[in-house]
C-alpha cells in the first residue's frame, strides 16, 4: 500500500494523480478463510482489523451484501463520547475514544477525529443528579468528565440561551476529549488497512445462508458462491435478526429508524457538541458548516430509512429554544437509518448458540462512536473466545436479568 | 407518518396519536415459568422484514389498545383489529395472503 | 456585460422601483423582479466565491436550482445566509451581501485555493494532515472550519422577531406544481368533486410554457395559464397557493409544503413562513425538469449560465445575460433561447450544436433568423476570469484542438433536461432511465404505495419524462384520472389541443469534447458550488470509490446546497464511463426531503417560547406564585422547590421550611401526585396483579403503602392505596407516574386480563390534595371544624370523608415526614379555597408552606424512599430492603418471575443503608464508594453510591442514604466514597432512619 502523506500528494499532484492506487482491492472470494466477518460497516470493519493487527488472523474476508459503509456508518451525526454510567459501557466506548484519538495515524487515513468536547445539558434537577453521579462514576472509570456551570456552558457555546422558559441550563456534564470523526473516512480507512494486510473487502455479496456441521459453523452461503470459513462474526446492525434466523438462534432486538438532519453550512458559530436529553435534540457543527442534528427514533419496527415527521418537528423546534439564532438558518436535508434495539439499549457482542458464530450488534442509537472498541473487543472475543470489553455484553445476560442500562442517567439519545 | 384505522372507534388515526407497543400476541410466563420461556416473552422479538403483528394504542383519543398487521418494508397496513384475541382474524390472514403469495405466519422470525 | 432592455419583461412592473443594496453598492430594480435579474440588471453577474476554490461566481440558473447565487439577507435579527437571490423576489430596502470571501468580493484572498487546487484534489484532506497528531486539532481542523461554512452566522444573540405557523390540510388530491401539467391535473382533479390543493413554488403561475411558447386549446400558454388560474379560482372545492414549495412527501400520503408567505413583504402582520402539513389521498407531481449543464473547459466563469435561464431572464424580466451571448447544445430546446435573445435585438454570435447533424425545426427557425450554427462542435474552453470573454471552440469528436475563437460575454448551455423527481422518491418511488432523452424519469410501474399497496404518487408532465406541451397536457389529464380512480373519483376529462414537440433527438453529451484532455477536465466543472470536476470523479472511480454513494461522499458531489440539482446527472455519467457501466446500473444516491432548503423556524411554528410546552398548573399554582415559589420542572408540572423570603437564601428557606414543618405546622401542595380509581368486581385481584403486596385484604376505610413493579421486575412506583369500598381503590403515584402507570394498569387490563371486570380512572386533575403536616395539624383542621380525627377516631394509615373548613373532603392520615400529618382531598375548584382557609387558620401555629426540597429532607430524615432517587430503573424492592412490602402468599404479581432470575435473586446485589460521613461533611449525590483494586478494564472497583444527601435541620448535620455491597450487615463499618478531585471520604454505614426511630412522633 501507497502511504498517504502531503509529500505523496505534492508527488502526484505533479503527474495529474495518475499513481494513486485503489483504497482497497476489489476482491473476489476465495474457497475458505480462518474468519469470515458478514458486514462492511465501520464496526464490521474494525473487528476485522483488529482480528489482524492484534490477533495475527489475517485470512480474513469481510462480506457485504451492499457497498461499504453503506449503513448506519454513513447516516449518524458522527459524536464520540465516552461519558457513560455504568462500568462496562464506560469502559467499550472510553476505549474507542482513545483508539479513535490515534486512529488516522494507526490507519494512515486521516479520520479527523475533532476533539472538540461534548455536553450533555442539565435542564432539570433530576438530570442534575443524574449527571453529576455520571462525573462521579466516570471518575473512578478513567473517563475525564466534569460537571460545569451554566457560566462556562456559555462560555463554550455561546450561541446558547441558558434561560429557556420551558426548561433552564442548570449545568451540563462536559467530557472535553470528546468530539467527532468524519463518518465515512472511518469506514474507508479501516477498509484501505484491512485490503492492505491482505485482507478480502467483498461487496455486492449477500449471504444466503450459514452453515453448519453438528453445531458449529462451517462456512456461508452466498450471491457469489458458497465461502468456507472456521469462525464467523455476524456484525450487520439492523439486519442482525435476519442472519440470527439463518444460524437458527433468535435475538432480543428490534429495528426501528432514527432520524437526522442538517442544515445548511455556515461560517463556524459552535465548536462543541451539545446534546439537550430533556427535549430530545443533540446538535454540532461540522467542519463543513452544517449543523448536524440528531433526532428521536419511532417506535415501531421500521426498514425503510425514513422517519416520522414529527420527530424532526419536536428536535427542531427544542433546538430553535436552546440555540434560538438558528431559526433562520434552513434545513438542508434530513434522513433516517435503521437502529437495531436491544431490550436494554446497550450492544450485543457475544458468542452464540452455534459454535463459532459470534454476534455484534445492538448498538441502537450509539454505534459509531462505539466503532474502533467494539472492533477490539469483538476480535479479542472471535480470537480467544472472550474480551474484558465484551464480557457484560453476552446475550445470557436477558435471561440472567444483569442488563446494562445507561437510561438511568438520564442519557435518552446517545 | 402513518395512518392506522382503530378498531374501536374507527378514526383513521394519524401516527402522532398513536403510541406503539411492539409485537402483538406474546404470551406471558410469570413464576413456574423456565429461564427459556421467560426471556423468550420478555425479550425476543419478531423483527421481520416485512409482514409484522404489532400493537398500537390509541393513546390521544379512545384510549383503546389494538392490533395491526403491517409490512416493515412497505409500510402496507395490512389490517387493525381488537387486541383481546390471541391471534390473527383468518379474514385479515386472507387479506395478507392474497397481497402476499406464499407468505405464512410461521414463516416470520 | 449584462442590462436592462428598454421594453418588455412580463413579470416586471416598470412603474414601481424597488431600491436596494448588494454589498453596500445602491442599485435598483423593479416590482416583480428576482434579485437575480436585478442583480444582472444593475451588470452584476459575480455574485460569489465558491466553497473550495474560492472561484468567482455567477448566477447559473434562474430557478430553486441555482448553486451559486447565495448571499446573506438582512442585517441583525432577521439576517439569514445562503437565501438564493433566484427565488428572492425584490422589495424596496432588502439589503444582500455576498458570500465565501475575504476581504471583499472581487479580492479574495482564499482564491489562491484555485491556484493550488492540483494539490487539492478531491478526498485530498484523507491523505495528509495525519501527522504530527496534535496539529490536527490545533492548526488543520481550524483553519479547515474558518474556510468552510458559505454564510456568514448569524449573531449569536439573534433572536427571530418573525413569527411562523402550521397549517394542516386534509383533501383528495395534492397537486405539486402550478406550470401547465399542474394546472391541467388540479383541473381535472376538481372536475371530480374531490378536494383539491394545488401549490406552486414561484410566485407566479404557469411553469416554463409562457417563456417557451406555444400554445393549449386554442390560446398561447400565457393565456391559457391566466384563463385556468381564473376558473380554478372560482371552484369552492380547489384551493391555489402561489410561493409554496412542495417540500417533502412522507408515507400514507403525508406531505409538507413550504409556503413563504411574507419573505417578500418585510414588516407585514403576516407570519413569515408557513409550514403546511398535508393528508392527501393521492399526489400528483408536476414539478417539471430541471436543465443540465454541459461538462466543458471553464464552464463556471461567471456568464455561462443555462440557456433556459438565459431566456428566462430575458423574457420575464427583460434583463440580457450579455451583449453577445453563445448557445450551446445538445438538443433543440436551446435554439429557443437564441431566438428569444436574437428576438429581442441582442447578439447571438452562434449556436453551437454538439450534434453532428445538429437540430430540427428550431434549427432551421434559427438559421433562417440568420444565426450561425456550428454542427457536431463544442467549446474547448471558456476564456475569461470574472467574467467570460470568449469561446474557443473545437469539434465535439475530438481532444479540444481551438478551431476558432468567439468573442462572447455570456454563454447559454444545455445538456438536456431532468425530470424533478425528487418528491416521487422521498417515499421510494423507483426511476427508469430514459434511452431516448437521456434522463431518469419516473417508473410508473413502481410507484410509491400507501398503506393499501396502491399507488399514492402520480408524476405528470414534464415531471413525468413528457417535454412537448401536448404530451405534457395529456399526460396530465390520463395520469390525474388514474390517480383519481384509486380513491373512487371518477372524471371524464379530455385533454385540450395544444402544440406538439417538434424537436430533433437530443444527444448525450456528458464531456465536451469528447474526448477532452486532462487539462480540459481538470477545468470542466460538475458542481458548481463545491467545487467538483470531472477529474475529481475519475480520481473516486480510480481509487476504488465505485459506488455511487462512495463517489458523492468522496468527491462531496450533490452535496452542496442545491443538493446536486444541477450536478448528479453529469456526474453520474462521468463515473458510469469510468467505470465502463451503463448510467442505469451505476444508480442515483438518495433523494431526500427537503426539495429545496426550509427554515428550521417553519419547522418549529407556533412552538416557541410560552408556547414551547404547555405547563401543567394545580389549583394552587398562582398561590406558590405570588408567594416566592422556586419553581422546579417535574414532568409537566412546576412544583415550588422553596418558597423563599426576602433576604433568604434558598438554603435557609428550606431550612425554614423543615423547623416549622417539625416543629408545628406545614402545608404541602400534594395535587400533582398521581389519583387513579381502580373499580370494578375483580379490583381486589387486579391490585394484586400491579402490586407485589397483598391488596385485596385491604378493608375499606384503611390505607397501605404499596409498590408496584414492571415485568422486568424493577420497582416502577410508590404510593399509598385507600380502598375505598368493596369495588373501589384509590391509588396514589408519584408526580411523574400518573399517567405512565395509569396506561400500564390499561395495557395489561385490555391486553392481557381483559375478561376481568375492572375500569380504571386518572382523576389526578379532579383533586387538589394538601399534606397538612406537623405537631398541630390536628389543631389547625379542628379549628376549621374538621371532625373524627382524633387519635383513635382516625387512626394512622385510615382515611374518612369529612369537612374542612365547610369544604367536602376525603381525609387521610398518612404520612411522608414522620410528622402527625393529613392529607386533605377536595374537588379541585375548591383547593384554591381550602388553601386559604389552611393559610389563615394556620397563622397562630406559624403556618408554613413547604416545597419538595423541605419535603426531601424531611422523608430521608425518616429513611422513606423516594422513585427517581433511591430508584434508577435498575433497582429492586428487595434492594431497598422492602421485602415486607412483597407479598410472600401471592402465586405471582407483574415482576415476580423477574425477579426469580439469578442476577436479581443474589444476595451480592448492592442494598440500602444510611450513611454517617467520620468528618461531618455531606456526601455529594451519585458519589461511589471505592472497593479494593481495578477490575479487568482498568476501573477503580466500587462497592456503593450514594443516593440521596441532605442536610438534614432537626439533626443539624447531613444524613444521606445509599445502596452497599451487603450493607445492612455491615453496619458500623466505614467505607470511602470517591470526590470528583480524587479524594476520599469516610463515611459509617447505619440505619436509614435517622429521626425519631420509634415513630413518636407520628403517633399521635
Amino acid at each position: 500500500m501507497k502511504r498517504y502523506s502531503a509529500f505523496a500528494l505534492a508527488r502526484e499532484a505533479f503527474r495529474n494523480h495518475q499513481g494513486w492506487e485503489r483504497a482497497w482491492r476489489d476482491a473476489q472470494p476465495k474457497k475458505h478463510y480462518d474468519a469470515i466477518i458478514v458486514g462492511a460497516g465501520g464496526h464490521g470493519l474494525a473487528s476485522a482489523y483488529y482480528l489482524g493487527k492484534n490477533h495475527g488472523i489475517r485470512n480474513v474476508a469481510i462480506i457485504e451484501k451492499g457497498w461499504l459503509g453503506g449503513g448506519n456508518t454513513g447516516r449518524n451525526t458522527t459524536i464520540i463520547r465516552s461519558n457513560y454510567l455504568q462500568d462496562p459501557s464506560a469502559a467499550i466506548y472510553e476505549k474507542s475514544r482513545s483508539l479513535y484519538e490515534t486512529l488516522s495515524q494507526d490507519l494512515n487515513y486521516n479520520i479527523m477525529y475533532s476533539p472538540r468536547g461534548v455536553m450533555m445539558l442539565a435542564q432539570t434537577e433530576h438530570e442534575v443528579r443524574g449527571y453529576r453521579r455520571t462525573a462521579h462514576a466516570n471518575a473512578l472509570q478513567g473517563v475525564d468528565t466534569t460537571f460545569i456551570s451554566p457560566k462556562k456552558v456559555k462560555e463554550l457555546v455561546p450561541i446558547i440561551e441558558l434561560k429557556g422558559p420551558r426548561y433552564p441550563v442548570l449545568g451540563a456534564l462536559w467530557q472535553e476529549r470528546a468530539g467527532t470523526a468524519r463518518h465515512d473516512a472511518v469506514a474507508w480507512g479501516y477498509a484501505r488497512a484491512c485490503s492492505d494486510m491482505g485482507m478480502d473487502v467483498i461487496q455486492k455479496c449477500e449471504v444466503t445462508g450459514i452453515q453448519r456441521e453438528g453445531g458449529r459453523v462451517t462456512g456461508v452461503s452466498t450471491t457469489k458462491g458458497d465461502i468456507g470459513c472456521n469462525k464467523l462474526g455476524i456484525v450487520v446492525a439492523g439486519h442482525s435478526g435476519h442472519l440470527a434466523e439463518m444460524a437458527g438462534f433468535r435475538l432480543p432486538i428490534e429495528s426501528v429508524a432514527l432520524q437526522a438532519l442538517v442544515s445548511e453550512p455556515i461560517k463556524p458559530c459552535m465548536d462543541v457538541v451539545v446534546m439537550a436529553n430533556t427535549v430530545h435534540g443533540y446538535m454540532s457543527q461540522s467542519d463543513k458548516g452544517e449543523m448536524v442534528i440528531g433526532g428521536g427514533a419511532d417506535g415501531y419496527n421500521n426498514y425503510t430509512q425514513r422517519g416520522s415527521f414529527h420527530h424532526i418537528e419536536e428536535t427542531v423546534r427544542a433546538l430553535c429554544e436552546t440555540f434560538p439564532m438558528i431559526s433562520r438558518l434552513k434545513m438542508l436535508r434530513q434522513w433516517g437509518g435503521i437502529v437495531d434495539m436491544t431490550g436494554d439499549r446497550s450492544p450485543i457482542l457475544s458468542k452464540t448458540p452455534v459454535e463459532n458464530v459470534f454476534i455484534n450488534c445492538g448498538w441502537g442509537t450509539g454505534g459509531f462512536k462505539a466503532i474502533p472498541g467494539s472492533g477490539w473487543g469483538f476480535a479479542e472475543l472471535m480470537a480467544k473466545g472472550h474480551s474484558p470489553l465484551t464480557e457484560a455484553f453476552g446475550l445470557e445476560r436477558f435471561r440472567e436479568g444483569r442488563f446494562v442500562d445507561e437510561s438511568v442517567a438520564a442519557g435518552v439519545a446517545h | 407518518m402513518l395512518i392506522l384505522e382503530c378498531p374501536y372507534c374507527g378514526v383513521k388515526a394519524d401516527e402522532t396519536e398513536l403510541h406503539p407497543g411492539g409485537e402483538a400476541h406474546l404470551t406471558r410466563f410469570g413464576p413456574g415459568s423456565s429461564d427459556d420461556a421467560f426471556e423468550s416473552y420478555l425479550f425476543m422479538r419478531a423483527n421481520p422484514k416485512g409482514v409484522h403483528f404489532e400493537r398500537w394504542r390509541h393513546a390521544h383519543g379512545c384510549g383503546k389498545w389494538f392490533h395491526a398487521a403491517r409490512c416493515t418494508v412497505t409500510l402496507e397496513v395490512f389490517g387493525t383489529y381488537s387486541a383481546q384475541t390471541t391471534e390473527p382474524p383468518s379474514d385479515i390472514i386472507e387479506k395478507i395472503a392474497a397481497r402476499r403469495p406464499g407468505w405464512a405466519k410461521e414463516s416470520q422470525a | 456585460m449584462s442590462t436592462r432592455l428598454a421594453k418588455g419583461g412580463r413579470l416586471i412592473d416598470r412603474a414601481t422601483t424597488h431600491r436596494f443594496t448588494f454589498n453596500g453598492r445602491q442599485m435598483q430594480g423593479y416590482a416583480g423582479d428576482t434579485l437575480a435579474s436585478a442583480l444582472l440588471a444593475g451588470d452584476q453577474m459575480l455574485v460569489g466565491r465558491s466553497f473550495k476554490y474560492h472561484r468567482p461566481r455567477g448566477i447559473v440558473a434562474s430557478g430553486a436550482e441555482e448553486p451559486n447565487a447565495l448571499v446573506g439577507l438582512g442585517s441583525g435579527n432577521t439576517f439569514e445566509p445562503n437565501q438564493r437571490v433566484t427565488v428572492t423576489e425584490l422589495f424596496d430596502g432588502l439589503e444582500a451581501q455576498s458570500q465565501n470571501h475575504w476581504p471583499s468580493l472581487e479580492f479574495d484572498v482564499g482564491a489562491i485555493n484555485a491556484k493550488l487546487s492540483r494539490f487539492l484534489p478531491a478526498g485530498f484532506y484523507y491523505k495528509t494532515f495525519i501527522h504530527p497528531r496534535p496539529f490536527w486539532k490545533h492548526v488543520y481542523e481550524p483553519f479547515i472550519r474558518k474556510s468552510a461554512g458559505l454564510g456568514k452566522a448569524p449573531d449569536k444573540e439573534a433572536r427571530d422577531p418573525d413569527t411562523y405557523e402550521h397549517f394542516y390540510a386534509h383533501v383528495d388530491v395534492l397537486v405539486i406544481g402550478g406550470g401547465v401539467a399542474g394546472l391541467q391535473a388540479a383541473k381535472v382533479a376538481a372536475q371530480s368533486g374531490g378536494k383539491v390543493l394545488l401549490i406552486e413554488q414561484n410566485a407566479h403561475w404557469g411553469g416554463r410554457a409562457p417563456v417557451d411558447g406555444g400554445t393549449v386549446d386554442g390560446a398561447e400558454a400565457d393565456a391559457w395559464v391566466s384563463a385556468t388560474l381564473e376558473e380554478l379560482e372560482g371552484m369552492a372545492n380547489v384551493t391555489l397557493r402561489a410561493r409554496t414549495m412542495g417540500a417533502g412527501l412522507y408515507d400514507h400520503g403525508y406531505a409538507t409544503a413550504y409556503e413563504r408567505v411574507s419573505d417578500h413583504a418585510p414588516g407585514s402582520d403576516a407570519p413569515r413562513h408557513r409550514l403546511w402539513r398535508i393528508r392527501a389521498g393521492q399526489i400528483v407531481t408536476a414539478t417539471g425538469a430541471i436543465e443540465r449543464p454541459l461538462s466543458f473547459a471553464g464552464n463556471d466563469i461567471p456568464g455561462v449560465m443555462l440557456a433556459s435561464a438565459a431566456r428566462d431572464f430575458a423574457v420575464n424580466y427583460a434583463v440580457s445575460p450579455g451583449d453577445r451571448t453563445v448557445v450551446v447544445t445538445n438538443n433543440d430546446d436551446a435554439y429557443r433561447t437564441a431566438l428569444a435573445l436574437k428576438s429581442l435585438g441582442l447578439s447571438v454570435p452562434a449556436v453551437i450544436d454538439a450534434r453532428a447533424n445538429g437540430g430540427g425545426a428550431l434549427m432551421a427557425e434559427a438559421e433562417a433568423q440568420g444565426i450561425r450554427v456550428l454542427k457536431g462542435k463544442g467549446i474547448a474552453k471558456v476564456q475569461g476570469g470574472a467574467r467570460v470573454t470568449g469561446v474557443e471552440i473545437c469539434a465535439q469528436a475530438g481532444e479540444g484542438a481551438t478551431q476558432e475563437t468567439i468573442a462572447c460575454d455570456a454563454v447559454a448551455m444545455s445538456g438536456g433536461w431532468s425530470p424533478v423527481v425528487h418528491l416521487w422518491s422521498h417515499i421510494g418511488g423507483k426511476l427508469t432511465w430514459d434511452e431516448t432523452e437521456n434522463f431518469f424519469r419516473p417508473d410508473p410501474e413502481r410507484a410509491p404505495i400507501t398503506h393499501d399497496g396502491s399507488a399514492i404518487v402520480t408524476a405528470v408532465g414534464a415531471a413525468n419524462g413528457h417535454l412537448g406541451l401536448s404530451e405534457i397536457v395529456s399526460d396530465a389529464t390520463s395520469g390525474t384520472t388514474s390517480a383519481l380512480k384509486r380513491i373512487g373519483l371518477s372524471v371524464d376529462a379530455a385533454a385540450p389541443e395544444a402544440s406538439p414537440r417538434d424537436e430533433a433527438p437530443m444527444e448525450p453529451v456528458w464531456l465536451m469534447p469528447q474526448g477532452a484532455k486532462r487539462a480540459l477536465r481538470a477545468k470542466a466543472w460538475l458542481d458548481f458550488q463545491n467545487d467538483v470536476k470531472v477529474t475529481d470523479v475519475q480520481l473516486a472511480a480510480q481509487e476504488g470509490y465505485v459506488s455511487v454513494e462512495h463517489t458523492k461522499r468522496y468527491t462531496t458531489l450533490g452535496m452542496a446546497t442545491d443538493q446536486g440539482k444541477l450536478s448528479n446527472i453529469n456526474g453520474l455519467a462521468i463515473l458510469s464511463q469510468a467505470l465502463g457501466e451503463g448510467i442505469p446500473q451505476v444508480g442515483t444516491t438518495t433523494f431526500r426531503p427537503p426539495y429545496t432548503p426550509i427554515s428550521l423556524a417553519s419547522i418549529a411554528g407556533e412552538a416557541k417560547g410560552e408556547l414551547f410546552q404547555p405547563i401543567r398548573r394545580t389549583a394552587l399554582h398562582s398561590w406558590h406564585e405570588e408567594n416566592g415559589a422556586e419553581w422546579e420542572p417535574v414532568g409537566h408540572w412546576r412544583r415550588p422547590f422553596a418558597y423563599r423570603k426576602p433576604g433568604e437564601s434558598t438554603h435557609d428557606a428550606v431550612t425554614r421550611e423543615c423547623v416549622a414543618t417539625r416543629e408545628s405546622l406545614g402545608l404541602l401542595d400534594a395535587s400533582t401526585l398521581g389519583k387513579i380509581l381502580v373499580k370494578g368486581p375483580d379490583a381486589g385481584r387486579f391490585m394484586d396483579m400491579l402490586y407485589t403486596n397483598m391488596m385485596s385484604s385491604l378493608k375499606p376505610g384503611f390505607c397501605r403503602y404499596g409498590l408496584m413493579c414492571s415485568e422486568n421486575g424493577f420497582l416502577m412506583d410508590d404510593g399509598v392505596v385507600a380502598r375505598i369500598d368493596e369495588d373501589t381503590f384509590l391509588c396514589h403515584t408519584t408526580t411523574g407516574g400518573a399517567e405512565r402507570i395509569h396506561a400500564h394498569m390499561e395495557e395489561w387490563l385490555q391486553t392481557e386480563w381483559w375478561d376481568w371486570k375492572v375500569w380504571v380512572l386518572n382523576v389526578t386533575e379532579q383533586y387538589t390534595q394538601i399534606g397538612v403536616v406537623g405537631p398541630k395539624s390536628r389543631a389547625v383542621l379542628e379549628k376549621l371544624g374538621t371532625e373524627g380525627i382524633g387519635k383513635d377516631d382516625l387512626p394512622f394509615m385510615r382515611w374518612i370523608d369529612g369537612n374542612v373548613g365547610g369544604i367536602p373532603a376525603r381525609i387521610f392520615r398518612i404520612s411522608f415526614s414522620g410528622e402527625l400529618s393529613f392529607e386533605i382531598a377536595v374537588a379541585a375548584n375548591r383547593g384554591r379555597e381550602l388553601w386559604g382557609k389552611l393559610i389563615e387558620a394556620g397563622q397562630e401555629f406559624n403556618v408554613t408552606p413547604y416545597g419538595t426540597e423541605a419535603m426531601h429532607v424531611l422523608r430521608a430524615e425518616k429513611g422513606f424512599i423516594m422513585i427517581g432517587e433511591e430508584t434508577d430503573g435498575t433497582i429492586i424492592p428487595q434492594d431497598l430492603g422492602l421485602h415486607w412490602a412483597i407479598s410472600k402468599k401471592k402465586e405471582d404479581y407483574i415482576g415476580k418471575r423477574a425477579q426469580e432470575r439469578s442476577f436479581m435473586d443474589n444476595p451480592e446485589r448492592w442494598q440500602l443503608v444510611g450513611l454517617e460521613t467520620t468528618d461531618g461533611s455531606k456526601l455529594p449525590d451519585g458519589a461511589y464508594a471505592v472497593a479494593p483494586g481495578n477490575n479487568a478494564n482498568g476501573q477503580v472497583n466500587t462497592q456503593g453510591r450514594v443516593t440521596s444527601s441532605y442536610h438534614s435541620a432537626a439533626l443539624g448535620r447531613p444524613i444521606a442514604m445509599g445502596l452497599v455491597h451487603n450493607g445492612p450487615d455491615r453496619m458500623g463499618e466505614v467505607i470511602e466514597f470517591a470526590m470528583t478531585d480524587g479524594s476520599r471520604v469516610p463515611a459509617k454505614i447505619t440505619g436509614t432512619i435517622f429521626f425519631d426511630p420509634e415513630g413518636e412522633k407520628q403517633n399521635v
